[in-house]
């Protein structure tokens, strides 16, 4: 219908309209944003700006339950800094909510983050959790998907985590995937962290202090063995500040150092293999 | 109506429990021609016609079959509106043409019903009320335009479907049709008989026009498709609904609105109608976005479209639509941004439902479970800051909350303390820091009075874990200790 009118306009105007739309689709093209080159997130700790790049796959994985919290806690630092003024996909499944509390938007709010940047998707199961994450994860326009199944999660293999990687490279959303005590498995991550709580600096009257979490880098990939680091999260200054004298401070403690090989921890001698392949 | 049986079976009859005892609801013809009618008790029946088939009624199922016919009925009109129990107006007001007519729509219509087992009656009129009048106590069929008057007149005084006292009182008086009514003066018959009774005489006889409700409000914009041969594949539905969206858009476009809801309605031909609907959490009318949704949808239906003999209508309706500017890209590429970021959560939201993908918004309160709320991310909310924290000083609200909080056993130095250490989860837990107590009063102009004060303090076990816990009440209120619960987690 519409094919007769726009022949002869075409010849009144000498430019026909999918000349014109071919030009309006080329000047469009053209302003949107690459997707690739982001601004390094600034961290405010060496180690994390080497490693916690943007536009990639990492996974945060705390041994216990109870860390789940700490988890989340470090994953949001950091989704702060890497999404970049984006916004920020959270997909939990439901069953997380029972167990390890839901989310409290006002806590958000207290570690620096605006709860309104958040969109929060919540799904029944594993299989969910996955396509919500991936299809934000194709999305150009979000910055950081934060993944969070539960339990035993045998449909997030190799496979599952390629996907996200590469909807991670396409898009340029970073793509963090937290796991409580997952089985050892595979994964196409770009790095990989186990985060637990850590001693706060006490405040006045041995209250308790700002978040801290030790971190540890189990896994890099093509990159150098891994290490511990203790961090402090401050939200005025909105990043990462190392604290060395609680390393020093847990040194002592009788729990805390690692063994080289980590035999010492349950279900970690094979996470050495891991590291090293 | 029931469907009636072949001709060796016994006559049909539908009963009730009407009064504390079983009476016929309604009966097939052939009870009919034995003199059977509704009202009759179900025994008196029996001992008239004793090989009687019977039938409990189930009033709700019959409503929602009416409502299963009346969208099998859109096929014709978008206006469709019940009149219950067991009747449909269709407002046919430029439709008929499409259908050969009114003959032929009606034609069709009658066709479609009886395909599903159904007698029915149909006639079409200039009024609603005409139109049931004709259909029900007349012989139906097409009354032309301007004969209205004239045949309504013919009907029985019964067409006014008065109360019983109403109807025996004008059999008394001798008046048998709606002519003999009509020549009496109004004002003698509303003293008489009230005011309702002349207003339904208008309306009959076609004086007094009247609106349907419809069951489904005419959507702003809709499209439409009807096929000479029914569609069996299931590409080609596609196809016709991308057309659609493509006419809508165009529609939308020229009258500055963008659609929050596209609804597809196939109809196959042996009467089921399928319904897909797609959400946006703003205007839209991008024709690559809807059909998008529309894909999706499809895709996740779990129980995909059973194409069977066919379809042969697809209307697509947009029943939402708000003011939507055309829309103009920064150079920075943000509204890019925007648009993308909306687009996606149209996809979770068609994929996952609207109350899973979520955005908080704060709440003017106190109270710590209440000062967030999760609402749908489509739906459109003021504002509200979020409380500024203060420099320098730890996050004082947990990031995770238990809803309800989990009891805990504690040990307390000092009755008005933090406790020394605590189990939660048959783990120990032993206190190395803490801080409190932040007295939180429970909001009794919600709670009512007896909600307890809730003493919350924040307290660091010895590996770093922080937890949010509170005591519900105080010690010496009563006989009995008071209780300790884990409220939320600290990061």
């Amino acid at each position: 219908m519409s094919e007769d009118p726009s022949a002869s306009r075409r010849s009144r105007m000498g430019v026909s309209l999918p000349q014109l739309r071919g030009l309006l689709e080329a000047a469009s093209a053209a302003t949107l944003p690459d997707a690739t080159p982001r601004p390094a997130p600034g961290f405010g700790l060496a180690v994390l700006d080497d490693t916690l790049l943007p536009g990639t796959l990492h996974e945060l994985q705390a041994v216990r339950e109870a860390d789940g919290a700490a988890l989340a806690g470090f994953a949001l630092g950091a989704a702060q800094r890497l999404a970049g003024g984006r916004a920020i996909v959270w997909v939990r499944q439901d069953f997380l909510d029972a167990e390890g509390g839901r989310v409290h938007p006002p806590g958000l709010a207290e570690i620096g983050l605006d709860p309104a940047a958040v969109t929060l998707v919540r799904t029944r199961d594993v299989m969910g959790v996955l396509q919500a994450g991936l299809e934000a994860a194709r999305c150009r326009a979000v910055g950081v998907v934060l993944i969070e199944p539960w339990g035993e999660t045998r449909a997030l293999d190799l496979t599952a985590s390629r996907r996200l990687l590469l909807a991670a490279h396409g898009s340029g959303a970073t793509v963090i995937l937290g796991r409580i005590a997952p089985p050892p498995g595979p994964s196409a991550a770009e790095t990989r962290w186990r985060v637990s709580a850590a001693p706060s600096r006490p405040e006045p009257a041995n209250a308790p202090g700002a978040p801290a979490f030790r971190v540890e880098l189990l896994r890099r990939r093509g990159g150098a063995p891994g290490g511990t680091w203790c961090v402090e999260w401050n939200r005025d200054r909105n990043r990462f500040e190392e604290r060395g004298d609680l390393a020093g401070a847990t040194l002592s403690r009788a729990v805390v150092p690692l063994p080289a090989d980590r035999s010492a921890l349950p279900g970690t001698g094979r996470a050495a293999v891991r590291r090293t392949g | 109506m029931p469907p009636s049986g072949a001709p060796g079976e016994p006559p049909l009859v539908v009963v009730g429990r009407i009064d504390s005892g079983l009476r016929l609801v309604a009966v097939d013809a052939r009870a009919a021609a034995l003199g059977l009618e509704p009202d009759l008790g179900l025994a008196d029946a029996r001992a008239r016609v004793p090989n009687l088939a019977v039938a409990e009624a189930d009033p709700e199922r019959d409503a929602a079959l009416l409502e299963r016919l009346a969208g099998l009925c859109e096929f014709f009109t978008p206006l469709v509106a019940l009149d219950a129990p067991d009747g449909l107006v269709l407002d046919v007001t430029g439709c008929a043409h499409l259908f050969g007519g009114e003959a032929g729509l009606r034609g069709r219509a009658l066709a479609r019903l009886s395909r599903l087992g159904l007698q029915t009656r149909a006639a079409v009129a200039a009024t609603p009320d005409a139109t049931r009048a004709f259909a029900r106590f007349g012989d139906g069929g097409v009354i032309a335009p301007g004969d209205d008057e004239a045949l309504a007149r013919a009907l029985p005084i019964a067409a006014l479907e008065a109360p019983a006292a109403t109807a025996l009182a004008l059999a008394r008086a001798g008046l048998r049709s709606l002519g003999d009514l009509a020549d009496r003066p109004s004002r003698v018959l509303s003293a008489r008989f009230g005011a309702p009774l002349v207003v339904r005489l208008g309306r009959i006889l076609g004086r007094e026009d009247t609106r349907v409700t419809p069951l489904r409000a005419p959507p702003d914009c809709l499209a439409e498709r009807h096929f000479p041969e029914p569609m069996t594949q299931t590409e080609a539905i596609e196809g016709v609904i991308e057309d659609l969206v493509r006419s809508v858009a165009t529609t939308l476009k020229g009258r500055g609105l963008g659609g929050r809801r596209f609804e597809a309605t196939l109809f196959r031909v042996d009467g089921v109608v399928r319904r897909l609907a797609v959400e946006t959490g703003g205007p839209a009318r991008e024709v690559a976005s809807v059909i998008r949704l529309f894909r999706l949808r499809l895709d996740t239906l779990a129980d995909p479209i059973d194409v069977g003999c066919g379809f042969d209508a697809v209307r697509l309706a947009v029943p939402e639509t708000e003011p939507m500017a055309p829309l103009q890209h920064g150079l920075d590429g943000r509204g890019v941004e925007e648009t993308d970021m909306a687009d996606l959560v149209d996809r979770l939201v068609t994929r996952f439902g609207r109350e899973r993908v979520l955005r908080f918004v704060a709440r003017d309160t106190h109270h710590p479970v209440r000062a967030a709320i999760a609402v749908p991310a489509t739906v459109a909310v003021a504002r509200r800051p979020w409380p500024e924290p203060e420099p320098g000083n730890p996050p004082t609200r947990p990031l995770r909350l238990f809803e309800p909080p989990q009891p805990i056993e504690t040990l307390a130095e000092v009755p008005d303390g933090p406790p020394l250490r605590f189990r939660w989860r048959r783990v120990l837990h032993e206190i190395a820091r803490a801080e409190g107590p932040e007295r939180i009063a429970p909001e009794w102009w919600r709670d009512g009075e007896s909600e307890p004060t809730r003493d919350y303090y924040r307290i660091e076990d010895a590996e770093g874990r922080r937890f949010w816990v509170f005591r519900e009440g105080f010690y010496g209120e009563s006989a009995e200790r008071p209780h300790w619960y884990l409220h939320g987690l600290f990061a």
